[in-house]
């Protein structure tokens, strides 16, 4: 735009710099995550991350084969052999080498060692050496050698075999997994489809009190939910303790336990002396219905607004009920909406903490969810980055792919719900 | 049963019962209460469309009523009252114990750092990669990579800057970037969020990096809805990009920047995840969320507890006010 003049901007080297700079401070530390979680735990203490990319040098000391394994050549006794074959090290190559721990850089890649009565040791760049010697070898270890190596770097899937599928018990992540899941999908589902219905209303349909609803919807669009959580859980408990008196008898002593269960309540599964906990699936779909209903009705409404009205009116002219100009008019049209709410409801469901410890997991911790696990792991392994980096990274995947694939009704449910 | 396939059937449940509902009671309302057929054809008609809305309202209206409007009042009570004498009233006492908790003035303080630093810090970051963003070929690239962080979960985020932050004691090899910088400049490493007061700022820049995007995506549109003219006039009087921009495109997406502003407001006062994962409120990063949260659930103190819902609510309530006062002046 700035270039309407017919000149280009002299600027516009430093604005190609700028901004690969930012993107890759806005990258790096999600980059060092990942990395991070393909490497072993030795690999993540030995060195930054951001060195695992390129190979590294490391000192170790290697021994050579047995003296059992020489051979006798032209009269010579010589052992052979690869330096990188014998502890399973990555192949790399030799920089320098030593035969002493205290000079390891004594000798350079393709250099001929004299070890005295010992014989000779040759070491080439790719790690094949040739210990040479006009007596027999005796004793029953190799020679030692100090090697400091180049090694390209490594990377390894164990991380997230131990996080998904070890089934231990402080990394129970395949099931936090899977609980996510549960909690996600029907706190997706369920409040779009009671916002649509309420939208369509607002939008639509006229009633006295309509101005008002949509403002008290504003206002409560910015309620924090921190406000809900005591008043709720009293709730919710106290639906427990109603559901025990209808099904059976309370224990008097525990309220939230069944002392006799009746017909009902024996064809439900209830059992006596069963203890009904006020936390689960039920509650926390519920308490995320009703903290995405506000932002769900002001989306989907001003949306459904913009619909064209002589749609909406030739169906009326034409004897459609509200019911079926809603679901075979409305709905298809509003996707773009509805897709963009979805996608928010998704993303702030999984990534959600504390409606999940307030409202889900209970002290058994059979319904924990990941975010509440990786928050365990920073509490209880805040040193095992491996494990850390991996299940972080498990549960960051999913909303990521989310992201990248819906990007564009993401922006779109963005700009409707915040410009005004 | 499998965990999975309860979990499948009490969705296809909940979801049917929605349906359901919808469905039947409409069919309730215009077949067997009021008829559109006999003698009344006419009024019935008329009296089903007045009470359909509400059927189309109804069950949205409870869960907002059940989950928002009755827990602030709910909450307001339960602050001007003491659990453990049987709910009786004893006016501001938990206020005022709050008030003697230097805690509570500490995650005040707090809230008012992040409050003056994370809105102001996004909004300019945000503005800036909109604005150079724009005039790029591969700007939609890097806009979406600096929008990425927005998928990320809080606690996500704080592992991912813990590993930034990370310090291992002098000599050996350090796995965080930024005690590796200071290293190799031949700094000592710091333990970052244990050092008090600027420990916040370490905290702030997790939510500034999650909140760029947001800033950036929305203005990046306020930024293109500036009319062309205005901006070739400026271009013919000879002002120079700078001008342009703050003298030109500024002014024109004021609104919008003010909106960006007090969406992240929110989002600041409500900040709970990431000091909960990152620090839990020690060495000095409490914030009000965490404070309550602690009162709440630790502490199992619900008046104070709620005294400090209130304060949060408190803090919100102008945005709140002005968002309807907004709302209806752009239904008129």
């Amino acid at each position: 735009m700035d270039n309407i003049a017919g000149k280009k901007s002299s600027l516009t080297w430093a604005v190609h710099i700028s901004v690969a700079v930012l993107v890759f401070l806005w990258m790096f530390p999600t980059v060092g995550l990942l990395v991070s979680s393909f490497r072993s735990a030795d690999q993540i203490s030995g060195s930054g991350w951001w060195k695992a990319l390129f190979p590294q040098e490391q000192n170790v000391m290697i021994r050579t084969a047995d003296p059992a394994l020489q051979q006798q050549i032209d009269g010579a006794y010589v052992i052979e052999g690869n330096l990188f074959e014998q502890d399973g090290l990555p192949i790399g190559t030799v920089s320098v080498w030593g035969t002493s721990s205290r000079d390891i850089n004594a000798y350079k890649p393709g250099d001929t060692a004299d070890l005295g009565e010992d014989g000779q040791l040759t070491v080439t760049e790719n790690g094949d050496y040739t210990l040479l010697k006009t007596t027999e070898f005796s004793g029953s270890r190799g020679e030692r050698v100090f090697l400091t190596a180049k090694t390209p770097p490594t990377f390894t899937l164990q991380n997230y075999k131990t996080v998904l599928f070890s089934g231990q018990a402080t990394d129970k992540m395949g099931k936090a997994f899977l609980n996510t899941f549960t909690v996600t999908i029907p706190a997706t589902i369920i409040p779009i489809l009671i916002a649509a219905f309420a939208a369509y209303a607002l939008a639509w349909m006229d009633f006295p009190g309509r101005a008002l609803l949509i403002a008290a919807v504003v206002a409560l669009l910015v309620v924090p939910l921190q406000l809900a959580l005591i008043p709720l859980l009293s709730f919710h408990g106290a639906v427990v303790e109603a559901t025990i008196a209808f099904l059976g008898t309370p224990d008097p002593d525990n309220l939230r336990r069944f002392a006799t269960v009746n017909g009902l309540g024996r064809l439900l599964g209830f059992e006596p002396g069963e203890a009904v906990s006020s936390k689960g699936y039920l509650g926390v779909w519920m308490a995320h219905t009703g903290f995405g209903l506000p932002l769900a009705i002001y989306l989907l409404r001003n949306y459904m607004v913009g619909l064209p009205k002589d749609i909406i009116e030739n169906a009326r002219v034409d004897g459609a009920t509200d019911f079926q100009i809603f679901t075979k008019i409305i709905l298809p049209l509003s996707f773009p909406a509805l897709a963009s709410f979805a996608i928010f409801q998704f993303l702030w469901t999984w990534n959600d903490l504390l409606v999940a410890l307030v409202f889900l997991i209970d002290s058994s911790g059979d319904t924990t969810v990941m975010t509440r696990q990786i928050v365990e792991l920073l509490g209880t392994r805040g040193g095992n980055w491996e494990i850390l980096a991996t299940a972080a990274f498990v549960s960051i995947a999913v909303p990521l792919t989310v992201f990248f694939f819906m990007q564009k009704y993401l922006v779109r449910g963005l700009l409707a719900g915040s410009v005004k | 049963m499998h965990p999975a396939v309860q979990g499948l059937l009490t969705i296809a449940i909940g979801v049917s019962a929605c349906i359901g509902y919808f469905y039947f009671s409409n069919i309730l309302l215009d077949k067997v209460i009021f008829p559109a057929r006999g003698t009344h054809a006419g009024r019935n008609i008329n009296r089903a469309n007045l009470i359909r809305p509400w059927l189309f309202l109804f069950p949205a209206l409870a869960a907002l009523g059940l989950y928002l409007a009755y827990p602030v009042v709910e909450t307001l009570r339960l602050s001007l009252t003491d659990r453990d004498m049987g709910g009786a009233f004893i006016g501001l006492e938990n206020y005022r114990k709050m008030s003697i908790d230097p805690k509570f003035w500490e995650a005040m303080r707090n809230n008012a750092l992040w409050l003056l630093v994370v809105p102001a810090a996004s909004t300019a970051m945000g503005l800036l990669v909109a604005q150079l963003t724009d005039r790029i070929r591969w700007g939609a690239i890097a806009k979406s990579l600096i929008f990425m962080p927005m998928a990320i979960s809080f606690v996500g985020a704080a592992v991912i800057w813990k590993l930034v932050y990370d310090a291992r004691p002098l000599g050996t090899e350090q796995i965080g970037i930024l005690n590796a910088i200071l290293v190799a400049l031949g700094g000592e490493p710091h333990t970052f969020l244990t050092l008090p007061f600027w420990n916040n700022f370490f905290l702030m820049v997790v939510l500034i990096w999650i909140q760029t995007g947001f800033a950036m995506v929305i203005l990046s549109a306020a930024l293109r809805g500036v009319p062309e003219e205005t901006i070739e006039a400026a271009i013919v009087d000879g002002a120079n990009p700078f001008q342009i921009f703050f003298k030109i495109k500024i002014p024109q997406i004021m609104g919008t920047i003010v909106v960006v502003w007090t969406t992240i407001t929110i989002t600041v006062l409500k900040v709970f995840d990431i000091v909960f994962a990152m620090t839990n409120g020690q060495w000095e990063t409490q914030v009000l969320a965490n404070y309550m949260y602690d009162k709440l659930f630790r502490a199992n103190d619900w008046g104070v507890g709620s005294a400090a819902a209130m304060v949060i609510m408190l803090l919100v309530t102008p945005i709140l006010v002005w968002n309807v006062y907004n709302a209806r002046k752009e239904m008129k």
